[in-house]
């Protein structure tokens, strides 16, 4: 249905893009029904992709609608048994994926195709039905978490919901004609799924970055006269580092950089807002479950707050800001007590874009409609949210609570930390301990010492880490999240 | 009377007007358009139903019809010529409140 508008208000305008090869919205649209009338004939149940970003992408996305399946993008990376297993879940499926695995993906589902022949067939056929039909309780997307504490869950999309977040955010036909978003998310990342819809809703055109590196990032935003983008923080990172030498990032078209998908570093944050004084910046949080994006920290907000002699204020820059005028948000403790301003415990979140649902699993809301996100976090009293990391990752050092987020900040303010990561290791005497590994800048020369005697200079002596590893990267998902588990393990292996 | 439910289809007797249905109370009044009460888009339109020559103000695609109550919204998917109401009271365009894009 957002398509189908799209196509009536902007047909001519370029949609999608890939390199040169490129889709306008009216081609878009039939070839979705193309490939929708080809689905339905498979009888498969599920649509999934297995692939990078391409045009097949927003074809695939809006032909399943079309017809009537849930769309299961799978993360490209996997392979083997892992990949078996996803395959086997979503069965009978149409598969599409890249011309190489198309041949050795023969027979693990119903129907495979490579990205090449399914796009040809969808563009070179003619769509039978001019509308399409849209039950509001069907499901969507079907999503694997990425699992970063175990196995992946299937997080439920039903059209409801994604079309509550779509209306409640964007306005129809919004985007000046020469506008373009730089996509450099995975398709099988919410945020992915969220650009398409939101950018064809706004009649934006969206140009594809399939493989992230900060130079080709560069590239295209120069060439492409790219105006929006959505950046994860290790990506504006590797594109601030990238800018290092220069006084300015020397991109006039770039409008608006949205960032979101894990902690901003408050280093990273400040030095890109240099770089690019004529950009607005907007923070984005959101989860899987909650079709994206919950809460904004606006252009507004960051210049007043980079601007504020308001330590208060100022503080804002770390926030994820405040909630959509289309949900609510509230902090609650560990009975689900609701908690006031200021006070740290479990974001909770409610609003008709609000799933929680996981396959097999059932509705994860509560009673009352709230969705316990396991993110930890306080509210100030203007509304800002200010994220602790997961409350799984709490320490509790001698019935102390504490939050590695907390001891991370303070260690990436020292000059010679380049990347830090903290978390709860066993310990006989106190439950667990705090260990820290630490990236230190090149030549740079802070030992375990230094960086302790820092900690307890700013914090309290009981944040201080008992264990400081030297690491030369820390474990990174390619979506940018902190794979603690990882980090936790190594402390474990004592290497 | 007919009851549309939030998330359906429904199309003008009289136009080229299609909305979806966002928000609709129980009770609410009949939804008409260009003057015609309006039904579901894969059912045959009313025969015989003309668009009223004062029901003729036009939908605009991808705005969003509201009353003044607040509990009726419709967003348009597809524009024609007919003045869309509820009641026999014409339903106005809600105002956009812009977000900054996050995605």
């Amino acid at each position: 249905m957002l398509l189908e508008m799209a196509a009536q208000g902007f047909g001519p305008r370029v949609a999608v893009q890939n390199g040169e090869d490129r889709l306008t919205y009216q081609e878009l649209f039939d070839a979705a029904g193309v490939a929708a009338d080809e689905i339905r004939a498979s009888g498969a149940k599920h649509v999934a992709l297995l692939d990078v970003s391409s045009l097949a992408v927003p074809v695939a996305l809006f032909a399943s609608a079309w017809a009537g399946v849930p769309f299961a993008p799978l993360n490209y990376r996997l392979s083997g048994d892992e990949l078996d297993a996803l395959l086997a879940r979503v069965e009978p499926a149409f598969l599409v994926t890249d011309g190489e695995r198309a041949g050795t993906l023969a027979g693990k589902a119903s129907v495979v195709r490579s990205r090449e022949d399914f796009l040809a067939g969808a563009r070179s056929g003619a769509q039978t039905e001019p509308s399409w039909g849209m039950d509001p309780d069907e499901i969507s997307i079907l999503l694997f978490t990425s699992g970063t504490t175990g196995a992946p869950k299937a997080a439920v999309l039903r059209h409801q919901h994604l079309v509550s977040y779509i209306l409640g955010s964007v306005e129809f036909g919004a985007a000046e004609a020469e506008d373009a978003a730089l996509v450099s998310v995975p398709p099988y990342h919410i945020a992915g799924m969220a650009s398409v819809l939101s950018s064809l809703y706004s009649g934006r055109r969206i140009v594809q970055l399939p493989a992230f590196s900060a130079e080709e990032w560069l590239r295209l935003a120069r060439s492409e006269a790219v105006t929006n983008a959505f950046v994860v923080p290790t990506m504006l990172s590797r594109v601030v580092d990238a800018l290092e030498e220069s006084a300015s990032a020397d991109l006039p078209a770039l409008r608006a950089l949205s960032y979101g998908g894990g902690k901003m570093p408050l280093p990273v944050i400040e030095r890109a807002m240099k770089l690019f004084p004529d950009t607005s910046f907007t923070n984005a949080y959101g989860l899987t479950e909650t079709s994206s994006t919950v809460t904004l920290l606006g252009p507004d907000d960051h210049r007043e707050a980079a601007a504020s002699d308001d330590e208060k204020v100022r503080q804002r820059l770390v926030s994820v800001g405040r909630a959509l005028p289309t949900v609510e948000i509230e902090i609650r403790d560990d009975e689900g007590r609701a908690l006031p301003a200021g006070e740290r415990g479990e974001i909770h979140v409610r609003g008709e874009q609000v799933s929680g649902e996981y396959l097999g699993r059932g509705s994860m809301l509560t009673d009352d409609g709230w969705f316990p996100t396991r993110d930890g976090g306080w509210l100030d009293d203007a509304g800002y949210l200010f994220l602790e990391g997961r409350v799984d990752d709490v320490i509790v050092k001698g019935g102390e609570n504490m939050s590695p987020g907390e001891i991370e900040d303070v260690l990436l303010e020292h000059a010679d930390v380049r990347d830090a990561a903290v978390v709860g290791v066993p310990d006989e005497e106190w439950g667990e301990a705090v260990a820290a590994a630490v990236v230190l800048r090149k030549g740079a020369t802070a030992d375990e010492d230094a960086l302790k005697e820092w900690v307890k200079r700013h914090l309290r002596s009981s944040r201080v880490p008992s264990h400081i590893a030297f690491r030369d990267e820390l474990p990174y998902n390619e979506t940018g999240k902190l794979l603690r588990r990882v980090v936790r393990a190594e402390f474990a292996e004592g290497s | 009377m007919t009851q549309f439910k939030p998330g359906s289809r429904i199309r003008s007797a009289v136009c080229d007007t299609e909305v979806m249905v966002i928000a609709a109370p129980d009770s609410d009044a009949q939804l008409t358009c260009g003057g015609a009460p309006m039904h579901a888009l894969d059912a045959d339109p009313p025969a015989g139903a003309a668009l009223d020559a004062d029901a003729a103000e036009g939908t605009q695609l991808g705005k969003r019809y509201v009353n003044e109550a607040g509990d009726i919204e419709l967003l348009c998917t597809k524009p024609g010529k007919g003045t869309l109401a509820a009641g026999g009271t014409a339903l106005t365009v809600k105002g956009a409140k812009p977000l900054p894009a996050s995605d």
